[in-house]
């Protein structure tokens, strides 16, 4: 099994969330995670989605996404071409003694810190999947009270976009 | 977010000046090709609209009055439903409607059924009607049914009040989330404005591409709310483009590999039958001089009259069809799926053999085998387009020499005929049965079926030579689909006889139909193959089981209490009921049936239930492994 980035623009309506889950759920495909999102056209949203599949399946994936009404258009994003990132805020233990240390931390990852509290901290990064993963084992020893992470966004480098011809179907109100 | 609300309702009427004068026949025009779809011109002017007659100026109208029209605007002629509260406001202008034709059901599947039946028969959408909660539950079966042989159904459900959704109200039920899974797509509306531009999109999209169901529920207080109606409708549909033109490179590569097989096979599924492609078929079997096998599906697209039909293959097809398939160097597989009751085993389906699998659905191809040439495209233009390019490779290279082939299959054809044994305990073979209503109805004759041995036997015995004239659930598999399905057929093709080929288990599941159809003058003749008994399940208890009969018997034949008693059942219904319990009599009887065109007919046609479906490949196990009859398996590999 390998890992694999696709970007799903669809229109922005009621229910569609639930036909790209419910379409994974029903086919057993793995869903690694999954963030969805506005973007620069009002009519269409996108999700960002992360399986866990083999060449095949992926076609297959792809293939059932792609007969959704809803789905516009679906695009790979290769890990080389493009740039995911992932946002986490964390509850770490810190208190007087142990907060410089968190700190320390949190600068070496070019993190912040959006909370304090006599014992605690809340902090927020970005970045890759790899960093984030580092950091949280970085912080690990000061012990990890809650962690929320927003899933997998991606988008491809370069000039070229993914909307624009997504933009030229649903045109009709642009 | 895609949970935010609707976006705005469409503006006004489009197009009106050139949809004037062209009534369009069905929405199914506007995405012949996938180009063509909504807002490939970006921007500019007015997106294509959901066809159907002229074009009608807004009218003040109310939700109801607005289902009504679109439905009217849409090309629907019949409607197969049942009222209650929450689709009750539409009941009423439906009542004042000239162009639709309204069935009253006794049950929602039955409603279901019947107007995939009426789709079958036509070629057209099937429009079926129910209430909330209840009433649009009840069509779950007929909507999965569709689904999975890709019948177009619309399905127009009433909801609660759009402030009601979501507080558990009255016979509220999400049958949007519901039927997610099983439908090709499907609509909440709230918002009136919404109703024609979705009624017109729901045909569409049933029509087009790979067929299916759409259901669109409605909230009662958008039925009840002013609006105006407005027809031809802008579609917003920037994610449907089926594709229908197939891509010439491929169509070549196919030709190429079909020119030069030594083994090949065509392999035809349903899809052929949806893009009508029957013809054109024929024209490539022809010019191919390649052997056909139909699927369950697909009986009758090639006449089974045709010298080069081997049948059907599958757990119960000739030894013929299945064998070669498994010993084909290529299969070229039209608008079939690679099912699991036509592969068998699949890691050991056709071992030998390149594939061209051509469907106009792309993520059929290579979903269970993978294919060597992939064609996505309407059948109909692929066929059009193989047959002169194979017509080019002949002229080139010659035509391939299939001598040995046929002298193979010609060899098997004779050794594995299909057959039957006599029963032993002195009644009716089963198969005999059917195999004489096929031959006193005729080619002409509709024949549908519900599930289980009859359905194999009616798919085995009854000879098809045109198509649509076999009507059977085959993906869900669905016992208690003929006897409705029957009705909408006889409603879309009135002039031809329509047999409804039953079990008695079948026929317990949705006869209350014949009441649908003595009361409303549709005259379908029944065959109930009575063998007391659900007699596939029966089947295997026998092979599987060790004869250990649980819970298979009915106690409706011979020698039982008869409950019910399918004469005296029929009688109650209105309809003719008819009882034949040996052979001498079979024929008196069906000419009985055939004679009588005022009413509906039921036989009760008490057989053996000791008759198995032969050939047969278990479930799970490889296709080399068929049994012709119950222990005898042909002896292979004697070509090389």
């Amino acid at each position: 099994m390998s890992r694999h980035t696709l970007s799903v623009l669809v229109e922005n309506k009621p229910g569609v969330l639930t036909r790209v889950a419910g379409l994974f759920a029903r086919r057993a495909f793995n869903i690694h995670s999954l963030a969805v999102g506005p973007t620069e056209h009002d009519d269409i949203s996108r999700i960002t989605v992360v399986v866990d599949v083999d060449e095949l399946p992926l076609e297959q994936v792809t293939k059932q996404l792609n007969k959704l009404v809803n789905v516009i258009k679906i695009v790979e994003l290769e890990d080389d071409a493009s740039v995911q990132r992932e946002l986490l805020l964390v509850k770490v233990r810190a208190d007087t003694s142990q907060r410089r240390h968190v700190l320390e931390v949190v600068e070496l990852f070019r993190a912040h810190v959006v909370d304090v509290v006599p014992d605690s901290v809340v902090v927020e990064a970005t970045g890759s999947p790899g960093k984030i993963q580092a950091l949280l084992a970085a912080l690990e020893p000061f012990g990890v009270r809650e962690i929320v992470q927003s899933g997998i966004v991606a988008i491809g480098r370069g000039s070229r976009s993914i909307t624009d011809r997504a933009l030229e179907r649903v045109g009709r109100s642009a | 977010m895609p949970q935010a609300p609707h976006p705005a309702p469409p503006r006004g009427p489009a197009a009106a000046g050139d949809a004037a004068t062209t009534p369009a026949p069905r929405p199914g025009a506007t995405g012949r090709h996938g180009a063509a779809g909504p807002g490939t011109s970006p921007g500019h002017g007015p997106a294509p609209v959901a066809a159907g007659s002229a074009s009608v100026a807004p009218e003040v109208v109310s939700g109801a009055q607005s289902i009504v029209r679109s439905l009217e605007e849409a090309g629907a002629e019949v409607v197969f439903g049942i009222p209650g509260g929450a689709i009750l406001p539409t009941y009423d202008p439906l009542m004042d409607s000239t162009r639709l034709r309204h069935i009253l059901v006794r049950h929602e599947q039955g409603g279901g059924h019947a107007a995939a039946g009426y789709a079958y028969a036509t070629g057209k959408v099937g429009v079926t009607m129910a209430t909330s909660g209840p009433g649009a539950t009840n069509l779950v079966t007929a909507i999965a049914d569709a689904n999975m042989d890709s019948v177009p159904l619309v399905a127009i459900t009433g909801q609660v009040g759009a402030s009601l959704i979501g507080t558990d109200a009255f016979q509220e039920a999400d049958i949007l989330g519901i039927t997610m899974p099983i439908t090709k797509h499907n609509y909440l509306v709230t918002d009136p404005d919404d109703i024609p531009r979705v009624i017109g999109e729901a045909f569409h999209i049933a029509s087009t591409g790979r067929p299916g169901p759409v259901l669109v529920d409605i909230a009662k207080s958008a039925m009840q709310s002013q609006t105006t109606f407005s027809w031809p409708q802008e579609m917003e549909l920037p994610g449907y483009h089926p594709v229908t033109k197939p891509h010439a490179k491929q169509v070549r590569e196919a030709a190429r590999l079909l020119a030069t097989a030594r083994r090949p096979v065509l392999y035809v599924g349903g899809g052929v039958l949806r893009a009508r492609a029957s013809a054109a078929l024929r024209r490539l079997t022809d010019v191919s001089g390649a052997p056909v096998v139909t699927t369950l599906m697909a009986r009758g697209a090639l006449p089974d009259s045709h010298p080069q039909h081997l049948g059907m293959p599958g757990m119960h097809g000739t030894v013929a069809a299945v064998a070669s398939l498994q010993k084909a160097d290529l299969v070229v597989a039209l608008g079939a799926r690679f099912d699991d009751r036509v592969t068998g085993k699949l890691s050991s389906f056709a071992p030998n053999a390149a594939i061209v699998h051509a469907d106009i659905d792309p993520a059929e191809i290579g979903k269970n085998r993978a294919a060597d040439v992939p064609i996505v495209g309407d059948l109909l233009e692929v066929l059009t387009e193989l047959v002169p390019e194979l017509e080019r490779q002949h002229a080139q290279h010659g035509r391939p020499d299939l001598e040995a082939w046929w002298r193979q299959l010609d060899d098997w054809r004779q050794t594995f005929p299909l057959g039957y044994d006599q029963p032993s305990d002195g009644h009716m073979a089963p198969q005999r049965v059917i195999q004489r209503i096929g031959e006193l109805s005729g080619p002409e004759a509709i024949y549908c079926s519900g599930v289980g041995q009859h359905q194999m036997w009616a798919a085995q015995f009854i000879r098809y030579e045109r198509p649509n004239s076999w009507i059977n659930s085959g993906g869900l598999g669905t016992m208690g689909f003929s006897v409705p399905a029957a009705m909408g057929a006889k409603v879309g093709d009135p002039d031809r006889v329509v047999w409804a080929i039953d079990g008695d288990g079948c026929f317990q599941m949705t006869n209350q139909e014949l009441a649908t159809c003595t009361i409303n003058d549709i005259p379908i003749k029944v065959a109930v193959v009575n063998n007391s008994s659900l007699g596939m399940v029966r089947q295997w208890q026998t092979l599987f089981y060790e004869s250990r009969y649980s819970n298979t018997d009915l106690h409706t034949g011979h020698g039982t209490r008869r409950i019910p008693d399918f004469v005296k059942l029929a009688d109650a219904y209105g309809a003719v009921g008819l009882r034949c319990e040996s052979e001498a009599d079979l024929d008196a009887t069906i000419r009985r049936a055939l004679e009588i065109d005022d009413q509906p007919v039921v036989l009760d046609l008490t057989v053996s239930r000791d008759a198995m479906v032969w050939p047969m490949v278990a479930a799970g196990v490889s296709n080399d492994d068929i049994q012709y009859a119950r222990g005898i398996s042909p002896a292979w590999d004697r070509e090389d």
